[in-house]
């Protein structure tokens, strides 16, 4: 099984619209990686680039040790899952799963062994004599994939393939994609919007905002160190909290948070807490007031929407860039998510505190996160 | 391991109650539109009946003044008449093969053209269409001397094939075919791409098979104009060993005198293929005219 290398990929369409701005990435022999942004970033291009349905407009990409550019996307090994699936409306279950290996004129008792296999696989056994207008979001989803695994390409690719899917059924398939990669260890590279997608599949994930790489690297990785302000705001749910500061003599000032930062220069700074981060303050914790505004309990947590006195950074995922947005003059909208057993009452205020080690700081001017001692 | 099929997804939903009907108010049994248009399909149809009427009547009846709606009589033996007093079968054969031989070059050529200008970005193509479409506007009497000046310098004039050949394919069809071609999702045919499948395979696949109402729209089409077809026969054949119908029909017009009887038993005779090809595909016709706004 080869890798994937894109080096300095990238694509300006007609238009002079630039969806892929200098791309690199070396995506390693049997890893799941993933790329994600919010909608329009590129991702998807990216993808369609190393699938060979779109011509880069410089730079390379490479297959195993292959120079891919000039390749027809048939010549290529890869396999594409489409977002909507795309499966031949005209054929039944069997000859869209058959189709690939037809087209490449394999014998019809090697077709019809793969085929089957496959169909135990993603138990399509009893659906194969019908067409697609005839099955299930999931089902077809499932054909699709089976479409895409029957031919054993060295090269997975999947275009947001559970975002047509209803809640519960996209966690079970995502499961199931998850177990199949194991199972397989094909290289596959899988496009999707959602970071809890991302987060779950990922051996790791490429955070992409307006056609440049924001960050690379494991998911828990990302999570735990937000290479810049957008991936900050993008990675977790709900988004981090950040807020406008600056640094003096060693603390960061964030409306009435201080928190003790030794070794960072004085700045003006974005102050990143997790919601899931803040929690009733223990002794000596940097602690800040939050006044309630909602409640919305979960279950087994409970997430609280209300504001802070400190000045909001709005990390806006929408525009696909990190526009950041000063909001409310000195009163800024915070998220927290607490225990059960903290809930608080709807318009009261209380004491939050977090660890100062979970706090993020990040340029105010770069967006880059800023290394603390 | 295997992977367990992901769930088990009700194949239905649950089915809605029925909207409540409106509360019932003096209501006509057909909808109001019917009161205008079964007068006009009225009008329509007196051509037809008035034809199939002459064709059961003598020589005398049909050219009486005024007309005589109800004949006394029916003259079955018009219809044996017609047939014998031309070659009816060797006229009613070139037309089938007119009339087939151009809805599959059109069907062929009108496709592969179509499937180039929806699909395939090539230099000058947006004009090339542009160019297409004004030939639309061009009526046939206008480049009837230039294209019979063609078909003689290849020799072809008096021939099956070069009353066939100006007529394999058409701007119209490439056109119809176009603007269908580009309804059909894009992924489909990257996928196909992906799985290993020429252009040309992509189009004979995945694109016909899927075209398969535009297809049928335009074969009907076709169908019905070379059947119907008059002038280009005229000008191209002249024997009757080659001729289709609708000029063999003629020769039952005379300069000075005309068998009405014998003529309309043959226009009779002459329009039941389109009849039948209508009552088969009279859901495609319908929709033929609904999607190109032509007829």
């Amino acid at each position: 099984m080869p890798g994937v290398t894109l080096e300095a990929v990238t694509k300006r369409f007609a238009g002079g619209a630039v969806a892929v701005d200098e791309l690199s990435l070396e995506i390693a022999d049997g890893e799941f990686m993933i790329l994600v942004g919010s909608s329009g970033c590129g991702k998807t291009t990216a993808l369609r680039m190393i699938a060979g349905l779109e011509t880069p407009t410089s730079g390379t990409i490479q297959i195993g040790d292959r120079v891919v550019n000039e390749v027809s996307a048939r010549d290529r090994d890869i396999a594409m899952v489409f977002q909507n699936y795309a499966l031949y409306p005209h054929m039944t279950v069997a000859r869209n799963l058959g189709y690939p290996l037809r087209q490449r004129r394999m014998p019809r008792g090697e077709v019809a062994r793969r085929v089957s296999e496959v169909a135990e696989m993603l138990g399509l056994e009893e659906l194969m004599k019908r067409r697609p207008g005839q099955l299930s979001g999931g089902q077809r989803q499932r054909v699709a994939m089976g479409r895409a695994l029957v031919r054993e390409p060295e090269v997975f690719l999947l275009d947001e393939p559970l975002s047509n899917l209803d809640a519960k059924l996209r966690v079970q398939m995502r499961a199931a994609l998850k177990r199949l990669h194991g199972r397989l260890g094909v290289t596959t590279v899988y496009v999707t919007h959602d970071q809890v997608e991302a987060m779950t599949l990922g051996d790791r994930i490429a955070v992409i905002s307006d056609g440049k790489l924001q960050q690379l690297g494991a998911p828990q990785e990302v999570y735990d160190r937000p290479a810049n302000v957008f991936v900050a705001g993008f990675i977790g749910s709900p988004p981090m909290n950040l807020l406008r500061g600056r640094v003096r003599d060693g603390s960061a000032v964030a409306g009435d948070l201080v928190v003790p930062v030794p070794g960072v220069p004085d700045g003006d700074v974005y102050v990143g807490v997790r919601p899931e981060s803040l929690t009733p303050p223990r002794n000596g914790m940097p602690s800040l007031g939050f006044e309630v505004a909602v409640v919305e309990p979960l279950g087994d947590e409970v997430i609280v929407h209300g504001f802070v006195g400190a000045e909001l950074v709005g990390v806006s995922a929408d525009e696909g860039d990190a526009a950041l947005v000063a909001a409310n003059g000195h009163r800024a909208e915070a998220v927290a998510c607490l225990p059960p057993r903290d809930r608080p009452a709807e318009g009261s205020t209380i004491q939050l505190g977090v660890e100062p080690e979970e706090v993020h700081l990040f340029d105010a001017e770069t967006g880059l996160a800023i290394a603390r001692g | 391991m295997s992977v367990q099929p992901a769930v088990s997804v009700p194949e239905r939903f649950p089915r809605l109650p029925d909207a409540q009907p409106s509360p019932r108010r003096a209501r006509l049994p057909f909808s109001a539109w019917h009161l205008l248009l079964a007068p006009v399909a009225a009008i329509m149809l007196v051509p037809l009946v008035w034809m199939v009427i002459v064709s059961l009547e003598t020589r005398q009846q049909a050219t009486s003044f005024p007309p005589q709606l109800i004949p006394s009589s029916i003259h079955l033996g018009n219809y044996s008449a017609a047939w014998n007093a031309v070659p009816f079968g060797q006229f009613f054969v070139n037309s089938l093969i007119y009339s087939l031989a151009t809805v599959a070059g059109n069907l062929l050529f009108c496709s592969l053209a179509a499937y180039a200008f929806a699909r395939i970005r090539f230099f000058g193509r947006e004009v090339l269409f542009v160019v297409l479409l004004a030939t639309l506007m061009v009526p046939f009497q206008v480049i009837l001397i230039p294209t019979f000046l063609i078909v003689k310098k290849l020799g072809l004039v008096d021939t099956l094939g070069g009353l066939i050949m100006p007529n394999l394919c058409s701007a119209f069809g490439i056109f119809m075919l176009r603007q269908f071609f580009r309804t059909l999702p894009i992924e489909l045919e990257e996928a196909a791409r992906i799985d290993g499948t020429s252009r040309l395979g992509i189009l004979f696949k995945i694109v016909l098979p899927l075209s398969l109402p535009a297809l049928a729209t335009l074969g009907i089409i076709q169908f019905m104009w070379s059947w119907n077809d008059f002038l280009w026969p005229l000008i191209i054949i002249d024997s009757q060993k080659h001729a289709p119908l609708q000029l063999g029909l003629s020769q039952l017009q005379g300069a000075h005198f005309t068998q009405w009887n014998l003529l309309m038993a043959g226009t009779v005779m002459s329009q039941i293929p389109m009849l039948a090809v209508f009552l088969l595909a009279q859901r495609w016709f319908i929709r033929s005219v609904a999607f190109t706004g032509i007829k």
